[in-house]
């Protein structure tokens, strides 16, 4: 075989000309609009909250249909049913004032649990033995339900709202964490630089590059916090009920179960469901909209 | 410039000087040594091309003269004081869209680095940030977030911003790299024209010869592994108007060789 590679004895032979074509440009009004107004459905459609709000109704019709259907308001109450209960409890005042000590006592164990975090994760991404901490310590407790060392709460803390406060930092601080050292970990190498170039240094490199860098891994970290913190409380709750002077929804669903008042329960239930659907549908929603999504950081 | 000065060009005092830098850095198996003993002095007002192809060290010898990097040998002085943290008085132009922080606007972003390092009174701030802004032409852009912006026009923004702060030198690492043909080539001019504006010093990094030549009144050839500095040309004789010019082209051909030879007639 001739040591000659293929191109060279080949050559590089041309494809035939063809004559050059060139065309004047049409005119814009000749071409129409070149941007259609959607319809009033489409338009409609295209928002999500209409479409959720859609899906909230069909299952509400469900629900009630199959309440009638079954007929048994000790098991299964129906809709209507568990909204006249649930008026009933706002209007004695019965269900106001556990949704109010069971909140205080959530904000402020969810308060205590994020300002821990802060310092925690400062900490953590100073240093890289920081961050081997942070991360160990977090695979540890992260996976241990809250519920799991309520009984060693109330042995160190006794029954009373620090037991709860402490479960309820559990539960919090070490979602928080993971997502928080995540979201630092992966703050572009140049957005870092950046930062440096400006002589930043320590705290205020973290407050002003690390945190706003990151904040869409800590808003996830947060709400991830927020509903690992409802769980726990309405469980802690359930278990053994009174925080501080006034009980809470957890207790006040234990307590209606005990006397079978199970549109109560239901009423109870709803409250949660009702809680959690504004923190997330528009609290969160709210701090998204005037901050990742406006910063294009998440669409 | 007096005529004198020129004849005493040898004789000033270099604005920076990189005397003898090695540089290495760590990966997860081995020490990477990335430049070796390079030397150049550079003066006020000078276009400085860093030019070579990828793994000579150029963007990592800018790095170290930004501060992020210690030499293990010689060291980087800039105004006769040796460079050892970062610093604005070294702003720094990356290659990455993402220098610019997504949460600020346009002209949030070129008050940052003012806000951050204290430089200028506070009652300045917005005035040289929207002059800043101005002069690379995005004042209809100042409220803008970067995100809404192509990557030209984030560019604009960053040089902007670095010149805004009035450094003592502008440090660019391949700053159009990411840029297609036709927006590169126009921001290579807008750059220039900044340049015969405001006369501000800088280095620039690039791996493209062209653009070296047009850019640079002194240009660094730089070989790999590891990186060492083969020839310091000046290029004052060079701009767009003669990219075509027999001149140009012998030049660039010179400069192609000194990298890859004769063999190999590829440019860019």
């Amino acid at each position: 075989m001739a040591e000659v590679s293929p191109t060279q004895e080949v050559g590089f032979v041309e494809l035939d000309a063809r004559p050059d074509i060139e065309r004047p440009r049409a005119p814009a009004h000749m071409i129409g609009d070149v941007a259609q107004d959607l319809g009033l459905w489409e338009r409609l459609f295209g928002k999500t909250w209409v479409r959720r709000a859609l899906v909230l109704v069909v299952l509400g019709i469900a629900w009630e249909a199959y309440a009638r259907y079954a007929g048994n308001e000790l098991m299964f109450p129906s809709l209507s049913a568990t909204l006249d209960a649930w008026w009933q409890g706002m209007r004695s005042g019965v269900l106001i004032s556990s949704v109010y000590g069971t909140l205080q006592v959530l904000l402020l164990g969810y308060a205590v649990a994020v300002c821990i975090s802060v310092i925690l994760t400062t900490f953590a991404i100073s240093t890289r033995v920081g961050t081997d901490v942070l991360a160990t310590m977090t695979a540890m407790f992260n996976p241990l339900p809250a519920i799991a060392i309520l009984p060693l709460a109330l042995l160190w803390f006794g029954l009373g709202v620090t037991s709860l406060i402490f479960v309820i930092v559990h539960s919090v601080l070490w979602a928080v964490s993971l997502n928080t050292l995540t979201g630092f970990l992966a703050v572009s190498q140049t957005q870092r630089m950046v930062g440096r170039n400006y002589g930043l240094k320590g705290v205020s490199f973290v407050v002003k590059i690390l945190i706003p860098a990151a904040f869409p891994s800590i808003l996830s970290g947060l709400k991830i916090g927020w509903a690992f913190a409802w769980r726990t409380l309405i469980a802690a709750e359930l278990v053994f009920g009174v925080s501080g002077n006034s009980a809470g929804l957890g207790w006040y669903i234990f307590q209606n179960r005990n006397a079978l008042e199970t549109a109560n329960v239901f009423a109870g239930l709803l409250t949660v469901i009702i809680i959690g659907l504004f923190v997330e549908g528009v609290i969160f929603r709210t701090i998204e909209a005037a901050t990742v999504r406006r910063w294009g950081m998440q669409s | 410039m007096d005529q004198s000065d020129v004849s005493l060009a040898g004789l000033r005092e270099p604005l920076l000087a990189v005397d003898g830098v090695t540089l290495q850095y760590a990966t997860r198996e081995q020490i990477v040594t990335a430049t070796h003993r390079v030397s150049f002095d550079m003066f006020e007002r000078d276009r400085f091309v860093l030019l070579g192809p990828s793994g000579c060290g150029k963007s990592t010898l800018l790095k170290s003269i930004g501060g992020f990097l210690k030499p293990v040998e010689g060291e980087v002085r800039l105004n006769g004081k040796r460079v050892s943290a970062p610093g604005a008085d070294r702003m720094i132009v990356f290659q990455e869209f993402d220098q610019l922080l997504p949460w600020q606007t346009v002209l949030e972003n070129v008050i940052f680095p003012m806000r951050a390092t204290g430089r200028f009174p506070r009652s300045e701030w917005a005035d040289r940030a929207a002059a800043a802004v101005a002069k690379v032409g995005l004042s209809k852009f100042a409220d803008a977030f970067p995100h809404t912006l192509s990557g030209g026009m984030k560019q604009r923004v960053a040089i902007g911003r670095a010149l805004a702060m009035e450094p003592q030198v502008l440090l660019m690492d391949e700053p159009f790299a990411a840029l297609d043909a036709l927006t590169r080539r126009r921001m290579q001019q807008e750059l220039l024209d900044l340049w015969a504006e405001i006369q501000f010093s800088m280095v620039f990094v690039t791996h493209s010869i062209q653009e070296a030549i047009i850019l640079a009144n002194r240009i660094v050839v730089m070989t790999p592994h590891p990186g060492q500095i083969i020839a310091e040309l000046d290029a004052t004789d060079f701009n767009y108007d003669q990219s075509g010019s027999d001149e140009f082209v012998a030049f660039q051909q010179k400069i192609n060789d000194m990298l890859f030879g004769h063999e190999d007639t590829a440019h860019g």
